[in-house]
């Protein structure tokens, strides 16, 4: 009789909670608290520890940093910015160009060039580092057929320093432009042209004032997010030996034992990729031209002279070769024997030993077993937050939804290096959000900086096939008797689910692959695989690395063919 | 179980615009209830409302007695059908239809059993393995319907659900969904904009505009007797004009039109009963079919403006004076006159409707 009292007590209290208008912040609260715990609280410590001298609160760090005494800094923000501006012109070129290509033009060879125009999306960062030293670096494949087919002394050319880092660049990111110009492109309305050739414009009139101008929010866009990857760049630098870039300075000063400087640096690189991204989201909020109308029939105009056509095989053969080469190397020298490769132009022993030993030798396999259960673990946690968070801003009204998209877009935009010197900062000594745990040196901490930087992935992904879904589905549901949970169970995840997998494939990969934040706080009990391939590299275990590449290679062209397959190509990118 | 439903001085406010205002409804066990109105009026709210999809943000909603007005949608034992289906495109034609069941906890065999029955009554017995992507917009519909149907709701809401489909198969599926509300016996409410739709089905309708209740009645009610200028323009057509009491001799009511045309009206025949007195501007309602050829009572003569012939009937657009009349005259072989033509018009006195201000 009480006890019956009692629970009509709390099931009236529970109803009327559930009923109020605030109970909507009960269910968000989660989502706060995480990002709370795992994306400010860090990133206020670093803040914390550039401003706090021995005499308490001090700008000393600042004034360092952009006094002249030492212009180490003021050079470093200043190749970063030159590297990023001279990125996106180059990536601009390229991606534009091949968009109008393969979008306006028919050509022998056009439909292999398609598919490999995106081979570099396949190349993990560090992997295609990789393989452009060997290719086009200083005792690189290319150089030295040269240096020997003209019998030289020296190399005639090579990749190194800043060039070396800009060509990576240029050759990594083009994709960015490609594929949003690809976009625009195909979403322009042949009509518009034909209308402005009726209206009396020539050629050159319709592009500048016709196309050129239609293609500038694509091109905006892409531009903002080149310079913030350009920016956040650190592998380039480190393997061309660019010590003068942010990236490169927070690593030093953080390996130096200088940690207050390395948060001042962090700070100020993350100010400038967060206004970014705000600067970012702000413009994509307001644009749009395309898809006014519906039924655009894209037609390519055929290439007719045979000279052309001549001209644009061999073109696009050249194309496939350079794109096909990056990967084609790793190849080849995952099967050379280690440390026989010296100053020949390519490896002169070849075995199948490193593959074995990647499934069969404990020292070997260890690493891919390590990146396999940290990534997991990662990922697990993206799906959980990415899930309930793409529901709630899709689904649901309350106050502070922008804050809640800024805030879940700030770690993709943040450097991995700035991750990792948050993490060292919040995490080095107990906290409430780490169970009163120290995390650094442990193995939680990797899973924690792959969760973080992942963060928006599956949220996006998400996001996007729950805004096709329709609302009054969830309502069907609903009055045909299922509560809450059983409707998002048996009808809302089963319908977002191709959106949840891509979301998830991606962050698995990426996790496996992720170097930049590893390289600062991994401990050697738990090596991820991208270490390991770093230190094979500087002990010229050269098979070994390129063996790791191909199985990370392979793994990424499976998830991307997975989810091209399983979304039909619909599923929201990460841009 | 057949159920009531009563809105008792039911509100909606949106932040601090109004959704509806004060709607209050009584819904018999078994009736077919019908929400009529244009779009923005308010009708889907108050479904919404009866669906728990919204909670009113004041007044009480009861089933049979039994207070609902903030029980989540998922207890309340409706069976609802939406205007786009909101079928589950991942499951099958069987699936969707068992969904309520499962949810329910009966047995496999039971749910099969079940989920067949109601395959039956809505003609998609071979159906059962098809997804959703592979029915016509018909089928669908009746996945639809079958679906809130199976779980025997105690209540049967039905959200514009034909206005997805072709003219013809609109007409198909009325005459389907009132055929199986007539066999269950099922309490229905229905919302639609469509009129014809309203007046063919329902046992009363509820004519509402920009949140506000116009009229509740039964059909006939609402046709003959609209208590306002919307409600008579909106139920079928009509020709309103603008009138003034000029002689009340008992029941007899006598109004002067512009140009001086004299009318003769009845007390008997004004909306909600309302007893006029002279001199008050009122208005009136003709409805066209209610306009005869030929020489009569209330007589009048003008000249034909437009001429449309439908077959079933000759529709003219007649000025009378500065009056435009809209005449419906059935076609029995009687002469098609020319637009200029002249024409004697009269209305017996049960075809004038006096609608006060």
């Amino acid at each position: 009789m009480n006890a019956n009292q009692s629970t009509a007590v709390q099931e009236n209290w529970w109803s009327r909670l559930s009923r109020s208008k605030y109970f909507i912040y009960v269910l968000i609260s989660p989502l706060f608290l995480v990002l709370i715990a795992y994306v400010i609280y860090p990133f206020y410590q670093t803040f914390v520890q550039s401003i706090v001298g021995e005499g308490g609160a001090t700008l000393e760090n600042y004034q360092r940093f952009f006094g002249l005494t030492s212009t180490a800094n003021l050079e470093a923000l200043w190749t970063s910015v030159y590297i990023s501006v001279i990125s996106v012109i180059t990536c601009a070129i390229v991606g534009v160009t091949m968009a109008f290509l393969m979008e306006r033009y028919e050509f022998p060879g056009r439909k292999l060039l398609s598919v490999l125009i995106l081979v570099p999306m396949a190349l993990p960062p560090l992997v295609g580092v990789l393989s452009f030293t060997f290719l086009y670096g200083e005792s690189g494949i290319i150089p030295r057929a040269f240096q020997v087919l003209f019998d030289l002394e020296k190399v005639p050319f090579s990749l190194k320093g800043v060039m070396g880092v800009i060509v990576v660049h240029t050759f990594t990111m083009y994709t960015y432009f490609y594929l949003t110009a690809a976009a625009a492109i195909k979403g322009l309305d042949p009509s518009l042209e034909e209308a402005a050739t009726s209206l009396g414009s020539g050629r050159i009139r319709i592009w500048m004032k016709v196309i050129l101008p239609m293609l500038t929010p694509a091109l905006i866009a892409s531009s903002l997010l080149v310079f913030m990857i350009s920016m956040a760049s650190y592998t380039a630098p480190l393997m061309f030996g660019v010590e003068r870039t942010m990236t490169m300075q927070i690593y030093l000063s953080r390996t130096n034992g200088s940690l207050d400087m390395a948060a001042t640096q962090s700070t100020i690189l993350s100010i400038v990729s967060i206004s970014f991204l705000i600067l970012m989201r702000w413009y994509q909020g307001r644009r749009n031209y395309q898809n006014q109308s519906k039924g655009i029939s894209v037609h390519r105009t055929e290439l007719r002279s045979q000279f052309a056509k001549y001209m644009s095989m061999f073109l696009s053969f050249i194309g496939v070769i350079i794109l096909m080469l990056p990967i084609l190397v790793l190849v080849l020298i995952s099967f050379s024997v280690d440390g026989e490769w010296t100053v020949q132009v390519i490896p002169t022993a070849y075995t199948l030993q490193h593959y074995i030993d990647l499934f069969t030798d404990e020292r070997t396999w260890r690493p891919i077993w390590n990146s396999l259960q940290m990534s997991f673990v990662a990922t697990a946690g993206n799906i959980l937050f990415g899930v309930a968070a793409a529901y709630a801003m899709v689904r649901t009204k309350f106050k502070g939804k922008a804050i809640l998209d800024i805030l879940i877009m700030v770690p993709w935009a943040l450097p991995g290096t700035v991750v990792a010197v948050n993490l060292i900062a919040a995490f080095s000594e107990p906290s409430v959000f780490s169970f009163n745990q120290v995390l650094i040196g442990t193995f939680w901490i990797l899973p924690l900086a792959y969760f973080v930087r992942h963060l928006p992935l599956i949220f996006r992904s998400t996001s996007a096939a729950l805004m096709q879904m329709d609302e009054s589905i969830e309502e069907a549901a609903r009055s045909l008797g299922a509560n809450w949970w059983y409707t998002f169970r048996r009808v809302v995840v089963p319908m977002a689910f191709s959106g949840i997998l891509a979301g998830t494939l991606l962050a698995l990969v990426q996790g496996i692959g992720e170097f930049v934040a590893s390289i600062l706080i991994y401990s050697t009990s738990t090596m991820p695989l991208s270490v390991a391939i770093f230190q094979k590299m500087y002990a010229f275990q050269f098979g070994t690395a390129c063996a790791y590449g191909v199985l990370q290679i392979i793994l990424i062209i499976t998830v991307l063919f997975v989810s091209q397959k399983i979304t039909d190509g619909k599923a929201g990118s990460a841009i | 179980m057949l159920k009531s439903v009563r809105l008792d001085d039911v509100s909606k406010m949106f932040g601090t615009s109004v959704g509806v205002e004060n709607v209050d409804i009584d819904v018999k066990p078994g009736e077919f209830f019908t929400f009529l109105g244009p779009s923005g009026c308010g009708k889907t709210t108050t479904l919404r409302m009866i669906a728990g999809f919204y909670y009113p943000s004041k007044g009480k909603i009861l089933f049979d007695n039994k207070d609902v007005t903030t029980l989540q949608p998922n207890k309340r034992n409706i069976g609802m059908v939406f205007q786009n289906y909101a079928l589950f495109p991942h499951m099958t034609v069987f699936e969707n239809i068992a969904f309520g069941l499962e949810v329910r906890k009966m047995s496999k065999a039971v749910i099969k059993e079940k989920v067949e029955r109601a395959q039956k009554l809505v003609h998609l017995e071979k159906y059962g393995t098809r997804k959703i992507n592979e029915l016509s917009g018909g089928q669908q519909q009746r996945v639809a319907l079958a679906r809130a149907l199976v779980i025997e709701p105690d209540i049967l809401l039905l959200d514009e659900p034909l206005s997805n489909l072709d003219a013809k198969l609109r007409e198909e599926t009325r005459l389907e969904i009132k055929r199986l509300q007539v066999e269950l016996g099922v309490t229905t409410i229905y919302v639609t904009h469509d009129q014809t739709e309203a007046m063919t089905m329902s046992d009363r309708i509820m004519v509402m505009k920009e949140g506000v209740v116009q009229q509740i009645g039964t059909p006939q009610e609402i046709y003959n007797q609209p208590t306002n200028h919307f409600v008579a323009s909106f139920i079928g057509e009509s020709n309103i004009l603008e009138a003034e009491v000029v002689e009340v001799k008992g029941d007899a009511v006598k109004v002067k039109l512009d140009d001086d045309i004299f009318v003769q009206g009845s007390m008997t025949q004004t909306a909600n009963g309302k007893k006029l007195s002279v001199g008050e501007s009122i208005k009136v309602s003709i409805r066209p079919e209610a306009v005869f050829e030929g020489t009569g009572p209330n007589q009048v003569t003008g000249t034909i403006q437009f001429v449309e012939f439908t077959g079933v009937s000759i529709n003219y657009v007649v000025k009378v004076g500065s009056n435009i009349m809209k005449v419906m005259i059935i076609n029995k072989g009687n002469e098609i006159l020319k637009r200029g033509d002249s024409i004697t018009l009269h209305v017996p006195e049960k075809g004038i409707y006096l609608i006060g201000e």
